[in-house]
């Protein structure tokens, strides 16, 4: 039995937790208790043992402290032609000094929020970690964008990490978009050098009537990070929430997105990319909740995975009784580059309406040796035909990402991967 | 051109060519026949470099080296193209960018320039005509949801931007209809030089009255059993194989 499967590990840093949001904070703490952090054999860590990373990794189980990020770092940071707003963290602490003023967006800590219901829509009985991240996260941010608003240009959240002595860092977001508003966020993590940190993030999303909400995430972290994020939306009448997540590197990386379709004509999207080698392993957990009529999902995860990485793929659809003329969809496809790459894929999909169209599928293979010796023989480089295939296998998810920059920028980065330049 | 010296070649420990010798030189045109099961498909994918192949004796010179030693792309580079006899779909890699790549490679392997975005499109037009192939086909993905005809145009198609100096066609005819047949034929007899040579590997007679060869060749049992003109083709669609298949066995039973 690990030791972390108590929860002594955590006790200081319950302990330390700040003494706002009193009764959201006991609600975290009794409902991390209750839970434990997973055990070896929880279903829904089954491939992924945090517990035993984190205890192997992880000696200071206290926060890392917020570190002083200067304006140049900041500047050589943000991916090139990029255009946009940008929000600035250190270790999951907002800098507003480096971060840009937003027109029509109001931007606040979540202590100078007291009000906010945190945790009602990513429940902590559904997840240890969203517990945990509730009974002690240290502040975070809440952004609100105004009825009617059109944020034109993309917000960046760039958030830099590093362990120093603490290893813990629990950023927190609650993000509210107001009817028939429109916003896209493109949230990516810096690792300042190689040290062992663990991210325990929770992102809230309040959507409203009729909005249109983009969420790209770019997970690029250094060898040594473990992250475990958990990403919730309640999604109303005619909204869409649209997420592309791309997961090129870390130690262990484990990525929890649920989508509640909770009005009718609603519209949820999930796509990602896991393109992983070394050890890394990424897991992704989606879940998406068709509790009314005539919503719609749609969702594609693909993977390429070489040397010892490891990918986990679990999409559960819930059709619920009421929610008649749901249509979901769902994909999983990966790419085996070794013969010591795993993956795990596991559509789950519980449907008990009657008049529905749902698709779930998942295929693990290794590259088309046919399409490979077809490309060849048309003198193409055997590298770069292997890069030509595997970077059109990526290529469908990759123009879901609808931020030109963004897009290019995800682009360049598969492509030096994948060592050829097309 | 290309010498081909008692040729053996088996797949997963199965012998298919038991001993190939032809000579071709430039500007000749060989057609190769047989029946199904010969190994003429095999001859055609030796050659290319497929690796399920192995080739247990024999040697194959192309311009003087060692095609054998060659990996495909090597091979492609040094002016050796088969037509496929299934062209592959492959999804997301536009036909465009990967005419490119393929062009430019192999004119880096030839020491010549790349060509820029504006002369390879403008080659890329010219070459179009020869086998009237739609600009809207070359704007998807590579062979892509395309007809039967359309793949095997685009076959020829990418053999006329690549300028071999060996193609091998393999059953390019088959599956298609007259009027795919005369075009497809077109586009190789206007690539035809005396600079150059053509394999065409075939199981009728009818794709030879549009590209006429000099010499025939009857594959049968992994050998090349009989050569002649194009009249030994024309006896061929006459009489079918039977005749040659009885000639050689009871050959072999005496």
């Amino acid at each position: 039995m690990s030791t972390l499967t108590k929860q002594d590990t955590f006790s200081s840093l319950l302990a330390a937790a700040p003494k706002n949001f009193e009764s959201v904070r006991t609600l975290g703490n009794e409902s991390f208790l209750a839970q434990g952090l997973p055990a070896v054999k929880a279903e829904e860590y089954k491939f992924t043992n945090i517990s035993k990373k984190l205890e192997q990794n992880i000696s200071n189980f206290s926060p890392a402290l917020p570190f002083k990020v200067t304006a140049e770092l900041v500047k050589s940071s943000v991916f090139e032609g990029f255009e946009g707003d940008l929000l600035v963290f250190a270790n999951g602490k907002f800098l507003p000094e480096l971060s840009s003023k937003i027109e029509d967006l109001e931007v606040s800590l979540i202590s100078d929020k007291p009000e906010l219901s945190l945790g009602s829509i990513a429940k902590p009985e559904k997840d240890a970690f969203a517990a945990l991240n509730q009974a002690s996260f240290e502040d975070g941010i809440f952004i609100s964008v105004p009825k009617k608003a059109q944020i034109e240009k993309p917000v960046l959240l760039l958030s830099f990490n590093q362990a120093n002595e603490g290893q813990v860092i629990q950023p927190r977001l609650w993000i509210e978009v107001g009817d028939f508003a429109e916003v896209t966020f493109i949230d990516q993590s810096i690792s300042l050098g190689d040290t062992s940190y663990f991210v325990n993030k929770v992102v809230e999303v309040k959507g409203g009537v009729n909005s249109q909400i983009h969420y790209y995430r770019l997970q690029n972290e250094g060898k040594n990070a473990i992250e475990v994020s958990n990403i919730e939306t309640d999604i109303q009448k005619d909204a869409r929430f649209s997420s592309v997540t791309i997961s090129l590197s870390g130690d262990m990386v484990r990525n929890n997105l649920n989508l509640n379709l909770i009005g009718s004509n609603s519209e949820g999207n999930m796509y990602g990319i896991y393109l992983i080698n070394g050890k890394t392993h990424v897991d992704n957990h989606t879940n998406v909740d068709h509790t009314i009529p005539h919503a719609e999902s749609n969702e594609l995860y693909k993977g390429i995975l070489a040397d010892q990485s490891r990918g986990v793929f679990n999409g559960k659809i819930f059709v619920r009784q009421d929610a008649q003329k749901t249509n979901a969809f769902q994909q999983n496809n990966n790419i085996l580059l070794s013969e010591d790459a795993i993956v795990n894929t596991k559509p789950q999909l519980e449907i008990w309406a009657d008049d529905v169209k749902c698709s779930h599928g998942c295929t693990v293979g290794q590259l088309d040796e046919e399409a490979l010796f077809y490309l060849q023989a048309r003198g193409i480089d055997k590298m770069q035909a292997k890069g030509l295939l595997l970077y059109a296998f990526a290529g469908e998810v990759l123009e879901k990402i609808e931020v030109e920059s963004f897009r290019e920028y995800c682009d360049s980065l598969i492509q030096d991967r994948l060592g050829s330049k097309f | 051109m290309l010498s081909i010296k008692n040729l053996h070649a088996s797949i997963e420990g199965t012998e298919i060519l038991r001993g190939i010798n032809l000579e071709v030189k430039a500007g000749e045109v060989h057609a190769i026949m047989g029946p199904n099961g010969s190994g003429k498909s095999t001859l055609a994918s030796v050659l290319a470099g497929r690796e399920e192949y192995e080739v247990t004796e024999g040697e194959v010179t192309f311009k003087g080296k060692n095609l054998l030693d060659l990996a495909p792309e090597d091979r492609a580079r040094e002016g050796v193209f088969l037509a496929f006899q299934y062209p592959v779909e492959i999804p997301g890699v536009s036909s465009t960018n990967f005419l490119r790549t393929a062009v430019n490679q192999v004119r880096e392997y030839r020491g010549q320039e790349p060509l820029d975005a504006v002369k390879f499109l403008t080659l890329m037009k010219e070459k179009m005509k020869l086998v009237e192939i739609d600009q809207k086909l070359l704007s998807r993905s590579l062979n892509e949801g395309f007809s039967g005809g359309e793949k095997k145009r685009n076959e020829i198609f990418q053999m006329a931007m690549l300028e071999p100096t060996l193609s091998i066609l393999d059953e390019t005819d088959s599956g298609l209809d007259i009027d795919a047949l005369r075009i497809v034929s077109n586009g190789v007899n206007q690539l035809k030089s005396d600079k150059n040579a053509t394999i065409v590997v075939t199981h009728y007679q009818r794709l030879l009255d549009y590209i006429v060869p000099d010499y025939v060749h009857v594959l049968y049992k992994g050998r090349i059993v009989k050569s002649g003109t194009k009249e030994l083709a024309m006896e061929l669609e006459e009489k079918g194989y039977d005749w040659i298949k009885d000639e050689i066995d009871s050959a072999a039973t005496v």
